[in-house]
């Protein structure tokens, strides 16, 4: 037999029980749709998470205090801006170096209130952070060694505390203290669902007066490649660990930060699609039935179809093709119904969902194997029939 | 052509042994005609799916055209049934929802013949059993009659040697059954294709030129059969 007239065949026999076809072909598509529908949630959420990391710049390694696992004490930083200078130096460029001392305070102008995070830093945020201004400009390394009380605002604070003004010269007073407004950063959004243009920068040092403190919490430097990365995070960790030999330090790459999270979404993701798969695997059961009722309603016609001289792999394949025609349709309707959901979830809900090839790959070879593993019994069981008993069979 | 030898069939039956053939043994010739007579159960149905390779003896022998088919693999077997035999069923056998010419056309589908051709090929079938006016009918649109003759149609595409029908009148009105043993006949002699036929109806029987007899799995002696 022709495998296009065993195709045919298959379509027809699927044809004449519309019903019966259509409501096994369900458990298939639900099977299927889940799978796509809730691996595209898993990753979505995953992509968001690193975009969120990425938006912070490329190439980044950030030096903290202590060592990030559950249940350790939080560390207060011992780090302070000779140690900004020391990395500087042991990279060779004190231009990749950023320090911060953050915290949150209300900013005011007259009776105008915006909640900010006020970061103290250096002059070298923009070429750091890979971050344009929108108007007016930076503090300079000039601002920082004297102390300067100038604020460069966020996109979010510049907007609530002058609606229908230029800011650029114009003083905001933060903790009493009246800084003048040089700069306006450009927009970046929001990561981590944290409003990340609720930011006020101002010198490190004018900071460290503002708060009262003499440390800095952070530094964040800018490595000039991704392969100079590892290179530079064994320097830094060198220069910082002899300068406090008391403290413990960690050099964190963007790489080690979304190592955590994205192997928790990705063991997330790989669980949501298991309860999917289970739906799949009912999905089959329900083909493996029908298909038995099938056989067993098409005795005769085996019969027959062997007594004119059908082989015993022809039967075999006749009905092995049927089933896969019914997993295979069932799982490309899946395949519609799953992306058509998670575009409907990614417009409806604050989840995003990212349709991926993979899965959708996957939910298709699926689909085919569940048809081919749950048709073979009952196709196995057809092609053995003994036709004088098949003929007789009532 | 058809040679059984000493052929014994013994079937288990809810753990019961039944003998339906003992030791028969028969040559069907080509263009015989001949019927198969016998009480029911008496293993007259057998003996035909053993001559049409529908079955395998459970001792004794099978040769087709001199070669011994009883040890052939069941693909091996379907392929001689596909060649050399054709049946035709006391209930037809037709599949339902299916046309007459692609019912007629089935057993080309495993001989690898396309659409086009199986559908000429089926279509002078028809035609030849008078029903060239009924190609696109389905079987529950046709009467019984025109049901068997479709049937001889299928058995007839693939030019067999030989035949076999079990109980072709047993589901058909008399003018319906005469009509089918007409046919059967004016296939044998026209074509020279043997044609073998079970029946328990004398008068049926009284129609081919060999009648043989079987009781409780043996074949009687023509002698006795008169008595």
């Amino acid at each position: 037999m022709r495998t296009s007239e065993a195709f045919r065949v298959a379509w027809e026999a699927l044809r004449a029980n519309k019903l019966r076809s259509g409501l096994t072909m369900l458990g298939v598509v639900i099977g299927v749709a889940s799978v796509v529908l809730l691996v595209a949630i898993g990753s979505g959420a995953r992509d968001e998470v690193t975009s969120g990391v990425e938006s912070l710049g490329s190439n980044i390694l950030f030096v903290a205090p202590g060592n990030f696992s559950f249940g350790s004490a939080p560390s207060v930083s011992r780090l302070g801006l000779e140690d900004v200078r020391r990395v500087g130096d042991a990279i060779g460029d004190p231009r990749r170096v950023a320090a911060s001392v953050a915290s949150g305070e209300i900013a005011r102008v007259g009776s105008r209130r915006a909640a900010v995070n006020v970061n103290g830093t250096n002059e070298t945020i923009p070429l750091v952070f890979d971050r344009t201004l929108s108007r007016g400009a930076f503090f300079s390394a000039a601002d920082v060694e004297t102390r300067r009380r100038v604020a460069v605002l966020g996109a979010d604070p510049a907007e609530t505390l002058f609606p229908d003004r230029d800011p650029i010269g114009k003083s905001i007073t933060v903790g009493g203290v009246r800084f003048r407004v040089i700069g306006v950063m450009g927009r970046v959004g929001t990561a981590f669902g944290v409003a990340r243009d609720a930011e006020l920068f101002v010198p490190v040092t004018a900071a460290q007066r503002l708060f009262g403190v003499g440390r800095v919490d952070g530094i964040a430097v800018k490595a000039p490649s991704t392969e100079q990365i590892d290179e530079e995070q064994a320097i830094i960790r060198e220069v910082v660990t002899r300068a406090h030999p008391e403290q413990e330090y960690q050099v964190l790459t963007q790489e080690d930060i979304l190592g955590v999270v994205g192997r928790i979404l990705g063991i997330l993701t790989l669980v949501l699609a298991s309860i999917a798969g289970i739906s799949l695997v009912v999905g089959g059961v329900g083909v493996m039935n029908i298909m038995l009722v099938s056989v067993s309603e098409r005795t005769r016609e085996i019969g027959l179809r062997k007594a004119v001289g059908a082989r015993t792999r022809d039967v075999l394949r006749q009905f092995l093709l049927e089933a896969v025609a019914l997993t295979v349709s069932g799982g490309i309707v899946g395949i519609l119904v799953g992306i058509g959901g998670a575009l409907l979830v990614g417009q409806l809900s604050p989840i995003p969902a990212a349709i991926t090839g993979w899965s959708v790959a996957l939910a298709f070879g699926v689909s085919v194997a569940v048809g081919v593993f749950f048709g073979v019994w009952p196709a196995r069981k057809a092609a053995r029939m003994q036709p004088i008993m098949a003929l007789r069979y009532e | 052509m058809v040679e059984a030898v000493q052929v014994s069939k013994v079937y288990r039956l809810d753990g019961v042994e039944v003998r339906a053939l003992d030791g028969v043994d028969l040559v069907v010739e080509r263009g015989d005609s001949m019927a198969i007579m016998g009480p029911s159960g008496s293993g007259k149905s057998t003996l035909l799916g053993l001559l049409g390779g529908l079955d395998r003896p459970t001792s004794g022998r099978l040769r087709f055209d001199g070669r011994d088919v009883t040890g052939l693999s069941e693909d091996e077997l379907a392929a001689v049934r596909n060649r050399v035999v054709g049946f035709v069923f006391q209930n037809f056998q037709l599949l339902p929802r299916t046309s007459a010419v692609a019912n007629v056309g089935l057993p080309l589908v495993y001989r690898g013949l396309g659409r086009s051709e199986r559908r000429r090929l089926a279509t002078e079938a028809l035609e030849s059993v008078g029903l060239g006016h009924r190609l696109q009918h389905r079987p529950s649109q046709l009467s019984g009659g025109e049901q068997q003759r479709v049937a001889i149609a299928r058995a007839l595409v693939t030019e067999p040697a030989m035949l076999l029908a079990d109980e072709p009148t047993g589901n058909l009105d008399s003018r319906s059954g005469e009509e089918v043993l007409e046919l059967l006949a004016r296939l044998r002699d026209e074509r020279g294709v043997a044609v073998v036929v079970v029946t328990h109806d004398p008068g049926v029987a009284a129609r081919f030129r060999r009648r043989v007899t079987l009781r409780d799995g043996r074949l009687v002696p023509e002698s006795e059969v008169a008595r």
